[in-house]
């Protein structure tokens, strides 16, 4: 008997008979669409933060010297205590939280679902469409841990922002080359499920809020 | 989730009475129309974008073997299991063994038309395994034992008044207002207990890549983000038609799809992953690769570009078909354009004969398809087939028959105004308010799917001749 996997590739086969057999696999496709964004510096970032808040997340810009204010007075505004960070942040970053709860031993979904929040860095972010990307790296901790918690506080630093979205994938592959997770994040956990009408949150955190530090 | 085999002419009929589902679908489709409109604007080189989207998937659909190939090896190499599934109940198999071999009679599900389409949910009941949909549309629509009616927003049809109704029935909450905010709370309780304990997920993928083996998930509410990162192990069924050669190919598709799909410039989150990666997300990843009739597709060298399909839904909001009909009548879990050229290559032209009709082919669907499908083209080379096929199988297409009838009439100046004359002796019984509704005998085919104008009383050549 044979597998399946020979006889699907075999019936694959049989039925592109028509396709040249020296027709190369693996074409590139015309890509003379934008690769780059016409924006740059400030602009990028003051675009970035108008797509965020398009999302209706919350965006707070500051200062690399204020991130632990802006840590702390957006904690304050959610009421957030116990919150969750990965083992490699900032010591000024957690000082500000008045219960962190380091995923070191790596915490229990149960755990994360019983924080107030996650505090966590970024891989990128992307101007154009106002979208954070996660890749697992520095200052982000696993996937659970900005899934789980109901707020996440994402911070983003000017220099992470790229125009595009063929130029974040550019930054992202030596990264998905290695087999790393991603994430993309474009504003809140969201649903129009019901008539059509938007709802903030299901899943996924119900609020995020996204300090951009340039 | 299983359709009666009503044909479309029938089953559209019926919708056609369902007002709350005409008002609801038209609202939907206009919203989500015009706001894809917006963002498509935005961006100079979508022209250019749509044409990079049909290459990829052209080339990935003409060298599909090679493609598998590599997929297959690169998710191995990154620590996932690769499967091959000719058809639904070998898919469902797989699945079931994942979830006894985790002592669990229970799989969490995040939303997929491949899934549904092997009626995964049904099979894994039949082996003592329950599927629980985590996506809110689809939790409505399995309380509710419905069946989705746009690929987008399934349960669109549904009011929120009759969703408060379900939850309280099916969730056991008494305190609940018809507020959508408040109700989509309740899924999100219900649901995070099964997130947090259920060990096996299933999944589709809207890619598989190649070169990298990531496959990616792209969602909204966050409960694809759970199912891909929270169980022990997970299951992706893919449809073979989803490979992507490349990485680079994602900066393509992550533009067309979310603007095409939900008009949003992204969707709220993306998830990609390669394979197993140690300390974060299931330590077991199994990658289901479907066949179910895709193969068969593949062979039609025109009727294969329908394999390009990303299921954005963007067809079905422009068409003016399914706008009035709704998803029901497809009777398939592919509705719309894109349903009326893959349903019937998939099952069979003789399952669904009268599909490659339901189209006025304005081509409004071709307009808008990210990957620039020509529908339009596709709907009439099966419509040839049809006739071509499923009637030399010795069971005649109405419509073909009379268009034969008609042909012969038509070849002979004689015949053509002697019949012009029997039917306007023969019509006055048929024609009601200036349009014949229902014609006799096999011929009857033509009007179940259209109205008709009676004879004139006097035609342009009767006219002409008495001038002379
Ligand atoms: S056929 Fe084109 S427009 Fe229709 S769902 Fe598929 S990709 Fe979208």
């Amino acid at each position: 008997m044979s597998s399946a996997r020979d006889e699907i590739l075999a019936r694959v086969r049989a039925a592109l008979s028509d396709v040249p057999a020296d027709e190369p696999a693996g074409a590139e496709p015309p890509r003379d669409y934008e690769t780059s964004s016409p924006l740059s510096g400030e602009e990028l970032t003051t675009r970035f933060c108008e797509r965020v808040a398009d999302y209706r997340a919350n965006v707070f810009r500051t200062e690399e010297g204020a991130i632990p204010v802006a840590i702390r007075e957006t904690l304050a505004a959610h009421g957030a205590r116990r919150v969750a960070v990965p083992a490699d942040l900032p010591d000024e970053w957690t000082a500000e939280i008045p219960e962190p709860v380091v995923d070191h031993p790596p915490l229990s979904p149960e755990d994360l679902d019983g924080v107030d929040g996650v505090l966590t860095g970024a891989a990128l972010a992307i101007a154009e469409t106002g979208t954070i990307v996660l890749d697992g790296g520095a200052q982000q901790g696993r996937r659970a841990l900005s899934l789980v918690p109901d707020l996440h506080i994402c911070v983003v630093r000017a220099e992470s922002i790229v125009g595009s979205v063929p130029e974040a994938v550019e930054a992202l592959t030596p990264g998905a080359q290695e087999g790393r997770p991603l994430t993309f994040i474009s504003g809140p956990s969201a649903t129009s499920d019901i008539e059509l009408r938007r709802v903030e949150g299901v899943h996924g955190p119900r609020r995020l809020e996204v300090i951009v530090v340039a | 989730m299983s359709f009666e085999p009503a044909p479309f002419p029938v089953a559209a009929r019926r919708e056609l009475a369902d007002s709350q589902l005409r008002v609801n679908l038209r609202r939907a489709t206009t919203t989500i129309r015009t706001k894809r409109a917006a963002v498509v604007s935005e961006l100079p080189d979508w022209e250019r974008l749509r044409e990079a989207g049909r290459r990829i998937k052209a080339d990935a659909i003409r060298h599909l073997d090679e493609h598998l190939e590599r997929l297959e090896e690169s998710v191995t190499r990154a620590g996932g299991k690769v499967h091959w599934a000719r058809d639904g109940a070998e898919a469902i198999e797989i699945v079931a063994r994942v979830a006894r071999e985790h002592g669990s009679d229970e799989v969490i599900k995040v939303k997929s038309l491949a899934t549904d389409e092997i009626e995964l949910n049904e099979g894994l009941a039949g082996r003592g395994i329950r599927a629980i949909e985590t996506d809110l549309a689809e939790l409505i629509i399995q309380l509710a034992n419905d069946q989705s009616s746009h690929i987008l927003v399934p349960a669109i049809h549904r009011n929120r008044a009759e969703i408060r109704e379900l939850f309280r029935r099916e969730l056991g909450v008494d305190e609940l207002t018809d507020e959508p905010r408040e109700l989509a709370e309740v899924a999100r309780r219900y649901l995070r207990s099964k997130f947090l304990s259920v060990p096996v997920a299933v999944s589709g993928a809207n890619f598989a890549v190649a070169e990298t083996g990531a496959v990616g998930v792209v969602e909204s509410e966050g409960n694809g983000r759970m199912c891909v990162t929270l169980p022990r192990a997970l299951v992706s069924i893919v449809g073979i038609e989803k490979v992507l050669p490349r990485f680079r190919d994602l900066e393509v598709m992550l533009q067309l799809l979310p603007r095409s799909s939900t008009g949003e410039r992204m969707n709220p989150y993306t998830s990609v992953w390669t394979g197993v990666t140690p300390g974060d997300g299931p330590q077991e990843f199994h990658l289901v690769l479907l066949d179910n009739g895709r193969t068969n597709v593949l062979a039609d060298p025109i009727g294969r570009d329908a394999l390009h399909c990303i299921r954005c839904s963007a067809c079905l909001n422009v068409c003016p078909v399914y706008e009035r009909t709704g998803g029901h009548a497809y009777r398939s879990i592919y509705p719309g354009p894109i349903g009326a050229i893959l349903t019937p290559q998939l099952r069979g032209l003789e399952q669904a004969p009268t599909l490659p009709w339901a189209s006025s082919l304005c081509g409004a669907c071709y307009e808008v398809c990210p990957v620039k499908i020509d529908i339009p083209r596709l709907l009439v080379h099966l419509r040839g087939r049809v006739v071509r096929e499923v009637e030399s199988q010795g069971r005649p297409d109405p419509e073909a028959v009379a268009m034969r009838a008609f042909a012969r009439i038509l070849a002979s100046p004689r015949r053509y105004r002697a019949a012009q004359r029997a039917g306007r002796i023969g019509q006055w019984p048929l024609a009601r308010r200036g349009m014949i509704r229902k014609l006799p005998g096999p011929l009857a085919g033509w009007t179940a799917v259209r109205d008709m104008k009676p004879i004139p009383r006097q035609t342009f050549r009767e006219w002409w001749e008495e001038r002379r």
